[in-house]
């Protein structure tokens, strides 16, 4: 019976061809957008998170202002923060803008960095040649840096800058290493726009040099980020106590948090639009219903007739439940094909991952299919109460 | 004669028009043997058509009784009523009713179809009944590729198909000339020959001739016109 069922419909829906292509077209073009908005969206987050992961994973920044009496933070902050229990190290910076001069060229505006050996062990493969700073160069002050690419060819250009020396704002520093080219990935210096030309010299050094004797940047390494929340609020506690108990003198980012905010904003962004997309669907819903209407008021002497004919009620329902259940069905899994499709043309367009979102396809399927069953319903309840002999007659 | 085939008592058929209530049939008493060959003869709008709705079990009567074969048909709900115009019953309509977007042998098998014959068997059975009216030679035909005549066979082939004991007829040769129409007619007289009750409603006396047995009916009001041996 539902073999026949399903065949019936199939021919009635092949026979008004162009109307069926008409009746889920609405359907087709929810779908189409629910699937393409998800997996483009889904594709997009992915990639931006797994860059910011990739940056800034287990790290917190503090930016201290400081106090009048007390811009920053001592060396001996420093060290009772690396001593919070869960921190596996402090990466502090100390930057500058310097005019830098060698025996083949100068440059007024370099920025200077001044780093300590924990941010070379975080970043790894920083260094391309040479050596990295270590322990020794913070405790000794010693006059050595690290040059990028960008300076190394405006300073040293056609020589190997390793072992050379060069004056920042008239001291004599000797390169012992040369950045590798990715070592701008870094989000924090982007955002304090130090990209090109610029040379990493020992904390301590640069502290002496710029003439102060406080950290206002620093960087926070946790070994165990399931613990991040506890950090944060062991540091701002710490931060609280060494600024004199004013909790507007320093700040705590959570790259972690920031990467859930933004996650969180995407998501909600992707609900949002696909419940755009969904009242497509639901128009689609109501065309159907329509279209259904129109099939049950001009099959009336066929239904009179395959009632006549031994045909109950529930089978008449049955058919015509079946046969919108088909159409909408049809139309859902055209706009799958579509919307795949076009969110395949999209990822390769831009150049972000193509996630083929099963989720999204199921969803989109699946809610046209109930939109079928749930539009297709009233219709067919109508058919199968209409009376067979007002059917007959009618004809 | 084989016994009782299905007796009216008193059936009384109203129609609410709005506020007016109009009665159809008036005190119908019939009563009707098996393997009968019986004509309804009345003008339009005399109640016939109600009649044959009440015969062939589409139509409950608003009071009276309706035996046929032993069951009252007041008492059956909507879905015994389906089982029986399914076994019982073979409808005839004056304008064909065949489903245009199916051929002959898909027609024919609708009623087998519904009384849950399985695939092969339909299609045998089907085959045979279409051979029996004289389309061998039309099984996959649509309907808008046949004649009239062809077109009123096959409904007879698709009302035979389910094997009923009743074959009710509105009007058979109404769309038909008279030529193809006699030859309807006495196809009837060959199913009645085999032992099944043919009913068949009509205005035209010359086709209710075809009968053995003719009632009339006027606004509602049916009499025995006379039984021919």
């Amino acid at each position: 019976m539902l073999r026949e069922s399903v065949s019936m419909s199939v021919r009635n829906i092949a026979y008004n061809r162009m109307r069926s292509f008409l009746t889920v077209l609405g359907i087709i073009i929810g779908v189409t957008a629910i699937i393409a908005l998800i997996t483009i969206v889904s594709g997009v987050t992915g990639q931006i998170s797994s860059e910011f992961e990739s940056l800034g994973a287990g790290k917190l920044s503090v930016s201290a202002r400081g106090t009048l009496l007390k811009p920053g933070l001592t060396e001996g902050d420093l060290e009772t923060i690396a001593a919070l229990d869960n921190v596996s190290g402090v990466s502090p910076s100390v930057s500058s803008t310097v005019v830098a001069k060698s025996e083949y060229g100068w440059d007024d505006e370099i920025s200077l960095e001044g780093r300590n050996e924990t941010y070379f062990r975080m970043n790894d493969g920083l260094v391309k040649r040479g050596r990295a700073l270590n322990r020794l160069d913070m405790d000794a002050q010693t006059r050595v840096c690290i040059v990028d690419g960008a300076l190394a060819k405006k300073l040293f250009f056609g020589v190997d800058p390793l072992n050379r020396t060069l004056l920042v704002n008239g001291h004599t520093f000797t390169v012992v290493g040369v950045l590798s080219d990715d070592s701008n990935r870094d989000v924090m210096s982007q955002a304090r726009g130090g990209s090109d030309e610029k040379l990493i010299v020992p904390y301590t050094t640069a502290l002496r040099l710029t003439g102060t004797a406080h950290i206002s940047s620093l960087d926070v390494h946790v070994a165990d980020t399931s613990r991040m929340d506890r950090v944060v609020d062991d540091l701002e506690d710490a931060l609280y106590r060494m600024f004199n108990y004013k909790d507007d003198t320093y700040t705590v980012i959570n790259m972690e948090s920031l990467l859930d905010t933004m996650n969180t904003m995407l998501s909600m962004m992707t609900a949002m639009l696909a419940g755009i997309a969904s009242i497509a669907l639901l128009v689609g819903g109501i065309g159907i219903m329509n279209i259904m209407l129109v099939s049950v008021t001009e099959r009336t002497a066929e239904i009179g007739l395959r009632k006549a004919l031994g045909a109950e009620p529930g089978q008449i329902q049955l058919q015509f439940l079946i046969e919108s259940f088909i159409l909408s069905l049809l139309g859902g899994v055209i706009g799958a094909v579509l919307g795949v499709g076009i969110s395949y043309v999209f990822a390769v367009a831009i150049g972000t991952d193509f996630r083929l979102s099963l989720m999204a396809i199921g969803l989109g399927v699946g809610f046209s299919a109930s939109v079928g069953i749930i539009f297709g319903w009233a219709p067919a309840r109508k058919a199968s109460n209409l009376n067979p002999i007002d059917a007959l007659r009618s004809a | 004669m084989s016994g009782a085939y299905f007796s009216m008592r008193d059936i009384v058929k109203q129609y609410r028009m709005g506020d007016e209530v109009q009665t159809v049939l008036k005190y119908v008493n019939l009563d009707l043997e098996e393997g009968e060959f019986l004509s309804i003869l009345g003008p339009s709008g005399s109640g016939k058509s109600t009649m044959m709705n009440i015969i062939g079990c589409l139509d409950t009567p608003t009071s009276g009784d309706y035996i046929l074969r032993g069951r009252k048909i007041g008492e059956q709900d909507q879905h015994q009523l389906a089982q029986i115009r399914c076994h019982e019953i073979g409808f005839i309509f004056q304008s064909f009713q065949l489903l245009q977007r199916m051929d002959a042998m898909k027609n024919v098998e609708l009623p087998l179809i519904y009384a849950g014959v399985p695939a092969k068997l339909r299609e045998r059975r089907a085959k045979e009944m279409l051979e029996r009216v004289g389309l061998h030679d039309k099984l996959h035909h649509f309907p808008n590729q046949l004649s009239g005549g062809q077109q009123q066979r096959v409904a007879i082939a698709r009302a035979l198909a389910g094997n009923p004991t009743m074959l009710l007829a509105d009007e058979p040769t109404g769309a038909l000339d008279q030529e193809t129409g006699k030859q309807v007619l006495s196809l009837f007289r060959e199913i009645n020959s085999e032992g099944r009750t043919v009913i068949m409603i009509t205005h035209d006396l010359n086709i209710a001739n075809f009968a053995r047995r003719i009632v009339h009916i006027l606004d509602g009001v049916l009499r025995e016109g006379g039984k021919r041996a």
